[in-house]
């Protein structure tokens, strides 16, 4: 007799309802009482329809029972044990996929010494001191680079450049020089071009804000929070602390630019988790639009590495905003918290990911010397390398990347219910911390599945209660968030 | 559905997907579906890996009617045939009478030209 067992599916319960996210699919589903008791009929191995159906005579009629058990077969939540769980075809781009955002890194120098800092720190992975790179990108490799992202950006008619560092104003000359540029090449390929940076904000003189604002660029600020946070590692070499110079510049920015929202994004190490009063400071006394937060990336070990007792914290906090944002959506207003808004949408349109993100797909990152390599996290490293600006990249060596880091290869995340949204984690973080960009970011598993649940019962607040609130993220383009 | 509620996009799409599979009367014969090719229909009826209906190219011929590019290798069908499913191709006995048929072939894409040749033991008769 033919049995029926549970599918791969993560329920969690919201609004006074039961949902399921369905593994693989990333579908969402609200479940009524009869499906809901199916399930937990279930749940304590394979049985018979039938056997199903006697026990729930009392509360629910055959007929009733039986289309249900079709419903929860139809989208895979349930199955007969005969017929094995299909693997998920592993598809690869047959051709080169358009590129829409190329990172250009403009400088690789700095004026500040973040401690923690990926590029200059511990655990850097290229030698910007000594290498082979210049160390500020030339007008030149600027141009070529622009080229590179107009034609690998191919049918789409959109392309973006993000600038990034080293601090990137460090090497504000070329920048500008750079977006005039491709405004003009944008204009005669017929194609809309936007560009973003990141900064540490110590060198917005009134002359850049003036034309960022006028440029509409999209600025992120690193900035770790309140004084004394942003002190501990934020620190210039000489060891004096940034916040002082980096406040009222951003304010300045914030009071004039207002043609594109402009985001925080917050570096959280094991002495600054205090999300909440972060995000109520940046927010309220400093004026930020958004706040997007971000554990260290760090080898284990490091005195400011979050361990896992920190990682339960943390999700705590992240809960505890989540829980405002909640507030603020079911009333239609505005909250900044980006994390959860990227995740939302992602969830929205349930996103089943073959690779944690964009990196070597539809994003790219170029170094100083105009090498291209997986992102900008990895810009001027051999080991990484796709191809440079000027001879484009290898096509074959993106179908090798992508055989090789695709989540069907990562064993530790096959029986793992979060995959289609984490898909293993960072390549970078996992490089770091195990010596390799197809590990899965294992010492994290816990927090990703506490905040993919935490963001799962606040969508299903949201969907239940103000449907209309989710509208906002139909819209399929987002661009990759650089950080 | 009735009892489950879509919530996502993903959700939605698996509704409009799966609507022609959940639509079929009870007990009505399963549509026959080609190899390749959006929508996926659930549970579709069995096919033997590597056969493919006529008009769909990829076994006997590729697309362009050579046999460099088929889904599965023609030497496939070898084995295929023989142990897979039924198909009246004259293949050795492996449970009886020439168990060691294959015994030097590891994988039919490389070293079907090791497949041995079986003659019927004359002593034996």
């Amino acid at each position: 007799m033919s049995h029926l067992g549970l599918r791969e599916f993560h329920s969690f319960e919201a609004a006074g309802r039961r949902f399921l996210y369905l593994v693989p699919s990333a579908a969402v589903f609200a479940l009524d009482d009869c499906s809901s008791a199916i399930l937990d009929s279930l749940s304590s191995g394979p049985r018979p329809a039938a056997e199903v159906a006697s026990e729930l005579a009392e509360r629910f009629d055959a007929v009733e029972v039986s289309d249900t058990i079709a419903e929860l077969q139809r989208v895979r939540a349930i199955a007969d044990t005969a017929i094995p769980a299909q693997p998920l075809p592993k598809i690869f781009p047959l051709k080169p996929v358009p590129l829409q955002t190329l990172v250009v890194n403009v400088t690789n120098q700095c004026n500040l010494a973040c401690t923690y800092c990926y590029e200059y720190g511990e655990d850097k992975i290229v030698d910007t001191e000594n290498g082979k790179q210049p160390k500020f990108m030339s007008e030149e490799t600027a141009r070529e680079s622009v080229e590179f992202a107009l034609r690998e950006s191919r049918d789409n008619p959109r392309a973006h450049i993000t600038f990034f560092g080293g601090e990137t104003l460090m090497n504000f000359p070329v920048l500008k020089a750079t977006i005039a540029y491709a405004r003009r090449r944008a204009a005669e390929a017929g194609k809309e071009i936007d560009f973003s940076l990141t900064t540490n904000a110590t060198l917005l003189r009134p002359d850049v804000i003036e034309f960022l604002a006028e440029e509409r660029v999209g600025v992120t600020i690193s900035i770790d929070g309140p004084e004394e946070m942003q002190d501990k590692f934020r620190v210039f070499n000489n060891g004096a602390g940034s916040y002082a110079m980096a406040a009222p510049k951003i304010k300045a920015l914030l009071a004039r630019h207002r043609s594109r929202p402009i985001g925080a994004r917050v570096t959280l190490t094991r002495q600054t988790l205090d999300v909440r009063k972060i995000y109520r400071h940046l927010t309220e006394e400093l004026g930020f639009w958004e706040v997007g937060f971000a554990p260290v990336t760090t080898a284990p070990g490091r005195d400011y590495a979050i361990a896992d007792r920190g990682f339960d914290h943390l999700l705590s906090q992240f809960r505890d905003l989540a829980g405002d944002f909640l507030e603020a959506a079911l009333h239609n207003r505005h909250h900044g918290f980006s994390n959860i808004r990227e995740t939302l949408q992602e969830l929205h349109h349930g996103h089943a990911k073959a690779y944690p993100c964009g990196a070597g797909i539809g994003l790219m990152g170029v170094s100083t010397d105009g090498e291209v390599a997986l992102c900008h996290r990895f810009a001027g490293s051999a080991d990484h390398n796709f191809g440079n600006v000027r001879d484009g990249v290898s096509f074959d060596k993106q179908q090798e990347f992508l055989q090789s880091h695709h989540i069907a290869g990562k064993t530790d995340c096959s029986t793992c219910w979060a995959r289609p949204i984490c898909a293993g984690g960072c390549y970078h973080e996992a490089h770091t911390r195990y010596g390799s960009t197809n590990r899965p970011n294992l010492h994290y598993c816990e927090w990703i599945r506490g905040w993919t649940h935490t963001c799962l019962e606040i969508y299903g607040e949201i969907a239940q209660r103000n449907p209309d609130f989710l509208r906002q993220f139909d819209d399929e383009e987002v661009p990759e968030k650089v950080s | 559905m009735k009892h489950l509620t879509p919530i996502n996009h993903k959700a939605t799409r698996i509704e409009v997907v799966t609507s022609s599979e959940a639509a079929r009367p009870e007990g009505a014969a399963k549509d026959v579906v080609a190899l390749q090719g959006p929508p996926q229909q659930p549970e579709p009826p069995h096919i033997p890996n590597g056969c493919s209906l006529v008009f769909a190219p990829g076994w006997e011929a590729d697309r362009n009617g050579g046999t460099a590019g088929l889904c599965q290798p023609v030497e496939r069908d070898l084995f295929d045939c023989h142990m897979g499913c039924f198909w009246p191709a004259q293949v050795p006995d492996q449970l009886n009478h020439a168990p060691d048929w294959t015994a030097k072939c590891a994988a039919a894409q490389k070293d079907w030209r090791k497949i041995d040749l079986i003659f019927p033991d004359e002593k034996k008769k």
